[in-house]
């Protein structure tokens, strides 16, 4: 700074007027101005050049303004002398201006650089249960093909859970579940053991044909331990409609697996027995991306509507068939995500929920 | 099942090479889940031969015991040995040193030479003991792995065996052969039996199936046999509970006699135990063609043998030696002195075969499912002979079970068969079902050929007549699961092979997307996760104590709640009427783990049990029932709402560069409602409320505008936190979602924006302490007009200045007019008519 104030003050006042019609003299006047402009190094610098040289005070000006006192015939020519010189001058204090403003600007931004990895965490970032964004998921595979998603209470009467579904009262297959009874045992209430009573529920309250998925928490009286949970989540599928035959149920899990697991993705059915269809199978699906290699994993069962499901909500089996499935949503977050533990999905480890984010 | 290969290649061409892991692959293709594979031989390696003890000589030792010193021969006299290995005498004779003393010189025994591996990684090698090298081991039962006996080692003279020195001991005894385990679905009672499970096999494989039944023959009997009864007088569903009673005596029998070894194998890989030589054959004749069989004393029976329900006040000491009371429900078999046993189920002690009998009364019956199943869980007695029962047992194969048990008898324990036989009980008629033509192809969507069809069913035993319109298909006498043309369809397409359905993809009808409430929710749980929580999902199940501080607003009224009656706890015996319990729980664990700065949340069904409690009865299967008993059921189910918990400990965020971590406190419990509200689009009421499970001066009650309450928010009472071991000021917050999504609009009507410009003014209200700042707001809102756009409280004061018992409330008024620019005048009219209301309803002055 100090040092454009001594350059700036070399060429300041003091300096000779010019003879307006001595163009040597002027032009040596633009020179001295033009070579303190390239030398002013700060806004602050070029500001006291621009007074040096264009204030009222300036060589250039008194010349200028010395034109007024010349003879008529001498104006014009002391005008082409003073004028343009007065035009440079201008014209390059302009270009530096641009140019030490640029600087400045620059500067300041360097000045104002942070670390910005530094940057401190100021919103903290929750996360959905992987279960939840997965049922989610799937859901919008089936809401995609026209489906509706049907939900129902979880403590339910024994006629929804077993009776409707074709379950003897005195059949073994009633004792496979291992149900959760409430007091008094009397009043016939369970904790349902599988999401099929919201079918039942969606056969005697909707209108046919019926094309739902019935998502939700189910309840087995298994202790906890790496693979089981007493308490976990299944969806379950169910069409109802004119004509439906066990292809059309092959058609809709092999197309739903494929929006999970992706195009490689394939079913398999094996015979197995459920009461509430005939004929059951067990579902296998080809799993592309599966730790290991590609391969087959057992992941629930299916059927066709046994005929006293439909009979149980008034629907008849003359004119209408239907097909049903079941997944468990645990299950597949163990081989889809490879979840190895069940303890990590039910004990609410912030760190589990948190690796997923909203995706999964 | 546990299917031993042996015993399945009786019936069923098994490929020589063939294996359990083999087997467990075909039979998965007609529908049979593999379970396991079991082969002795895999932790049972040789050499392990039979050996001839030539010479025992007693050492007593230092420490009391007596051992002895045995030269044991192990190649045939006059042979080469042809083993070689450390410890392996040249001679064929090697020197052990033997505990045990059961035994004598000259007794045939199995060697486990050195280089042999016993169950339990038990290798066998050379080993000096007692001054001896001992080289090898002369084995007991137990530790080949074949029996519990341990007192000696096994002489297999007991066994009724004199082999050859140097022969292979583990072909003696059966160990090279293995099993196939598979799981039985509950309607395949024949399965249960190796003859129903060759015949899946030979349907699997395509190999011929030789009917063990069809090889057994009936002798003509030449007269009534032990007499019997049929007396049911209360059948169940009107069916007996005992329909064919079939009595066969053999004389003269040796009970003693040992259980030759190629039957206790075959029973021990089949998972039953070798208990008795009489026992062993019941239990054998039972797998092979699945009819549980019942051995009697003959000798101690007495009077004719009644098949009946038991009487008030029965009682049967079974054959585990419980005294058992019965129940009328109870079939029972019984003779002049009272129950011999609960059919199908257990005997009783009093009548059962034991090493003194010498004659035996054979029973091969046929039970009905519901009774044997209803005894079976009421005593709690599950046996391999109710599993069969319960399941189905063929009708026309108890006759046959008994004289291959008979001849089993008399071959194995010698004896003679009466020429008289009982055979009680008349046969049930056959089912017939109609398969309509192309039923299966309707159902299954592939069409089948005729061969397919009658093919399949005939080779599974059942009898196919064309009829008009399809086929008359009466299904064999093995398969009562065979009752509907689906079943049949389901036999068809398994034997084809599932593989063979083609793939078809419906239309759904036009549907309606997610419901409203399904929307509402996601949306809520999407904008709360992004506002900071994390969400959980816990268990259901809670403690009386839990629901009545969480479920009850009021201290000292318990909460409603449905209680289990089978919790996996006594402790957590209920189902929860509030989230909160089992969020609490998890803020515990996280904190444990190191994680103290949470904000977690969960929705989730609570139980809130009515006036009524579901239903005394409930209808039967398969049919619709009248709308007034489905309406029962309905209203007899306790109310679930959805409820959605969220709970906040520690900090919001962690300490950064230039960021001091702020406490979660309760106004962000309120916040988090507040958040609520503005999601779902409802207008929520906070106002200062009181619930126990919070802190008596910090709960905010959540209400509609209508007056609904939809929960709480705030901090959680210092005495719970305290006394649960939950951080101190942990806040949290319970709210009914059901509510909030019902009270949602259906259309949030728009509001014209005003471009003219707004004119902000600030008033401070000085008003009492305990006066709530939102009702404050409301006054001001109520007092301020149409021109009123917005209105927030800004500070709140208290201290030097204010009166003691008083606070300054500090609020920014925004004003704006839809049409005009507002004067400063109307601005000032507007904020003081505001200030009115607030003065007349609170006394508030301004500061």
């Amino acid at each position: 700074m100090s040092n454009s104030h001594e350059q700036v003050g070399a060429g300041s006042p003091g300096a000779e007027i010019p003879d307006p019609l001595d163009a040597a003299a002027v032009s040596a006047a633009v020179e001295k101005a033009l070579a303190d402009i390239a030398a002013a190094d700060t806004l602050d610098a070029l500001k006291a050049v621009r007074i040096a040289h264009t204030g009222e005070k300036s060589a250039l000006s008194l010349a200028n303004r010395g034109i007024g006192a010349l003879a008529k015939d001498q104006k014009a020519a002391a005008g082409k002398n003073i004028g343009p010189a007065r035009g440079r001058i201008n014209a390059a204090l302009a270009a530096r201006t641009l140019e030490l403003e640029a600087e400045r600007d620059a500067r300041i931004l360097v000045e104002e650089a942070v670390d910005v990895t530094a940057a401190p965490q100021r919103r903290r970032m929750g996360a959905r249960h992987p279960l939840s964004t997965l049922q989610e998921r799937v859901t919008d595979v089936f809401v995609g093909m026209g489906w509706e998603i049907a939900e129902g209470p979880e403590l339910e009467s024994e006629w929804f859970n077993f009776d409707a579904l074709n379950f003897k009262p005195d059949h073994p297959a009633r004792e496979m579940q291992d149900t959760f009874f409430v007091e008094p045992p009397s009043a016939h209430l369970v904790l349902r053991t599988h999401t099929s009573p919201v079918q039942v529920r969606s056969m005697l309250e909707r209108e046919l044909p019926i094309y739902v998925l019935c998502p939700g928490k189910v309840f087995r009286t298994d202790e906890l331990d790496a693979t089981h949970t007493p308490v976990f989540h299944q969806f379950e599928g169910l069409a109802i409609d004119k004509g439906l035959t066990m292809a059309d149920l092959v058609g809709t899990l092999e197309h739903f697996t494929r929006q999970l697991f992706g195009a490689e993705a394939k079913v398999r059915l094996r015979p197995n027995y459920f009461p509430f269809t005939e004929p059951s199978a067990e579902l296998d699906i080809w799993h592309p991306g599966a730790k290991g290699g590609p391969q087959w994993i057992e992941w629930g069962g299916c059927g066709m509507v046994n005929p006293n499901v439909l009979r149980a909500a008034g629907i008849d089996p003359e004119v209408y068939s239907g097909f049903a499935f079941g997944m468990g949503i645990e299950r597949a977050l163990m081989f889809r995500n490879e979840v190895s533990d069940m303890h990590d999905m039910i004990e609410g480890d912030v760190r589990f929920s948190q690796h997923f984010g909203m995706e999964i | 099942m546990r299917i031993p290969l042996s015993w399945l290649r009786e019936f069923a061409a098994v490929p020589a090479d063939a294996t359990a892991e083999g087997v467990l692959a075909d039979l998965v293709t007609v529908g049979f889940e593999e379970e396991a594979v079991h082969r002795p031989v895999d932790e049972l390696k040789g050499p392990i031969v039979v050996g001839q003890v030539l010479s025992i000589v007693k050492e007593p030792q230092s420490n009391g015991k007596t051992i002895n010193w045995c030269q044991v021969r192990v190649v045939p006299e006059g042979a080469e040995q042809t083993l070689t290995g450390e410890g392996i005498d040249p001679s064929g004779v090697q020197g052990i040193v033997c505990g045990a003393h059961n035994f004598a010189e000259g007794d045939k025994v199995v060697m486990t030479l050195p280089g042999a591996l016993l169950p339990g990684n038990f290798a066998i090698t050379p080993r000096k003991t007692y001054g001896h090298l001992s080289a090898g081991m002369i084995a007991s039962v137990r530790e080949l792995g074949i029996g519990e006996d341990h007192d000696g080692i096994l002489v297999l003279s007991t066994l009724g065996l004199d082999p050859e020195v140097g022969s292979d001991a583990l072909e003696l005894l059966g160990l090279y052969d293995e099993a196939a385990e598979i799981n039985v679905t509950p309607d395949r009672g024949y399965a249960f039996s190796l003859r129903g499970v060759a015949r899946e096999y030979a349907h699997a494989t395509g190999t011929k199936f030789t009917d063990p039944a069809g090889a057994v023959t009936v002798p003509e009997s030449s007269g009534p046999g032990y007499p019997v009864r049929l007396e049911d007088t209360a059948p169940i569903y009107g069916r007996p509970g005992c329909d064919r009673f079939v009595a066969r005596t053999v004389r003269g029998v040796d009970p003693t006699r040992p259980t030759p070894p190629w039957l206790a194998a075959r029973l021990r890989l089949a998972g039953m135990r070798s208990i008795s030589l009489l026992v062993d054959i019941s239990n054998y004749v039972m797998l092979e063609l699945g009819q549980p069989l019942h051995f009697y004393d003959l000798d101690r029976l007495s009077g004719d043998i009644v098949v009946r329900r038991a009487a008030e006040g029965e009682k049967l000491k079974t054959l585990d030696d419980k005294e058992r009371a019965l129940d009328p429900g109870d079939l029972l078999i019984t003779d002049a002195s009272g129950p011999i046993g609960i059919a199908g189920v257990m005997g009783g002690a009093a009548t059962e075969v034991s090493a003194a009998t010498a004659n035996v009364l054979i029973e091969s019956a046929h039970f009905e499912e519901v009774s044997i199943g209803r005894s079976r869980r009421r005593h709690r007695l599950p046996s391999e002979a109710s599993k069969r029962f319960e399941r189905g047992v063929d009708w026309h194969v108890a006759d046959i079970a008994a004289q291959r048990a008979v001849e089993l008898i008399i071959q194995l324990a010698g004896g003679t068969a009466d020429t008289t036989a009982t055979d009680a009980g008349t046969a049930p008629e056959p089912r017939r079902i109609d398969l309509p033509e192309g039923f299966p192809a309707r159902l299954i969507g592939l069409d089948f050929t005729p061969e397919q069809i009658t093919g399949t069913l005939e080779d599974l035993g059942a009898a196919v007549t064309a009829q008009d319109g399809g086929h008359q298909v009466v299904p064999p006498s093995w398969r009562p699961d065979l009752e509907t043309r689906e079943d049949l369809t389901e036999e068809i397409i398994r034997l084809v092979g599932f593989d063979k359905i083609p793939s078809s993809l419906p239309t759904a009808p036009p549907g309606r997307g997610l419901t409203r409430l399904q929307q509402q929710r996601r949306r809520l749980l999407n904008a709360l996760a992004a506002a900071g929580l994390t969400e959980v999902l816990s268990y259901p199940f809670v403690s009386k104590a839990s629901n009545d501080t969480f479920g009850s607003a009021e201290e000292g009224v318990p909460a409603r709640a449905v209680k289990l009656a089978n919790p996996l706890s006594a402790e957590l015996g209920y189902l929860r009427t509030s989230v909160l319990p089992g969020l609490l729980d998890i803020v515990r664990r996280n904190v444990s783990r190191g994680f103290r700065d949470l904000a977690l949340m969960e929705t989730g069904l609570v139980f809130l049990p009515g006036e009524s409690m579901g239903t005394e009865s409930i209808p039967p299967l398969g049919v619709r029932p009248p709308e007034e008993v489905l309406d029962a059921l309905y209203e007899g189910i306790p109310h679930q709402p959805q409820l959605i918990a969220a709970v906040f400990t520690g900090h919001e965020t962690p300490a950064g560069p230039g960021l001091a971590p702020r406490a979660w406190d309760w106004a962000d419990a309120v916040d988090a409602v507040r958040l609520m509200g503005e999601v779902t689009g409802v207008d929520l009421v906070v106002e200062q409320g009181a619930h126990q499970a919070f802190h008596p001066g910090r709960t905010a009650r959540i209400r509609l505008r209508s007056g609904e309450v939809l929960g709480y928010a705030g901090e959680l009472h210092p005495k719970l936190t305290a006394a649960s071991d939950l951080p101190a000021r942990t806040v949290a917050l319970e709210i009914n979602a059901d509510l909030l999504f019902e009270a949602a609009p259906d259309v949030i009507v728009a509001r014209d924006l005003s471009t003219f410009p707004a004119s902000t003014q600030d008033v401070a209200l000085v008003v009492a302490e305990d006066v709530p700042s939102s009702a404050v707001l409301e006054a001001l809102r109520e007092g301020a007009g149409d021109l009123l756009e917005d209105l927030s409280l800004f500070d709140v004061y208290s201290g030097p200045g204010i009166d003691e018992g008083k606070k300054s409330l500090a609020f920014a008024l925004r004003f704006r007019a839809p049409d005009r620019t507002l004067t400063v005048e109307e601005a000032s009219a507007a904020r003081s008519s505001a200030i009115a209301v607030a003065a007349e309803r609170f006394g508030a002055f301004q500061r």
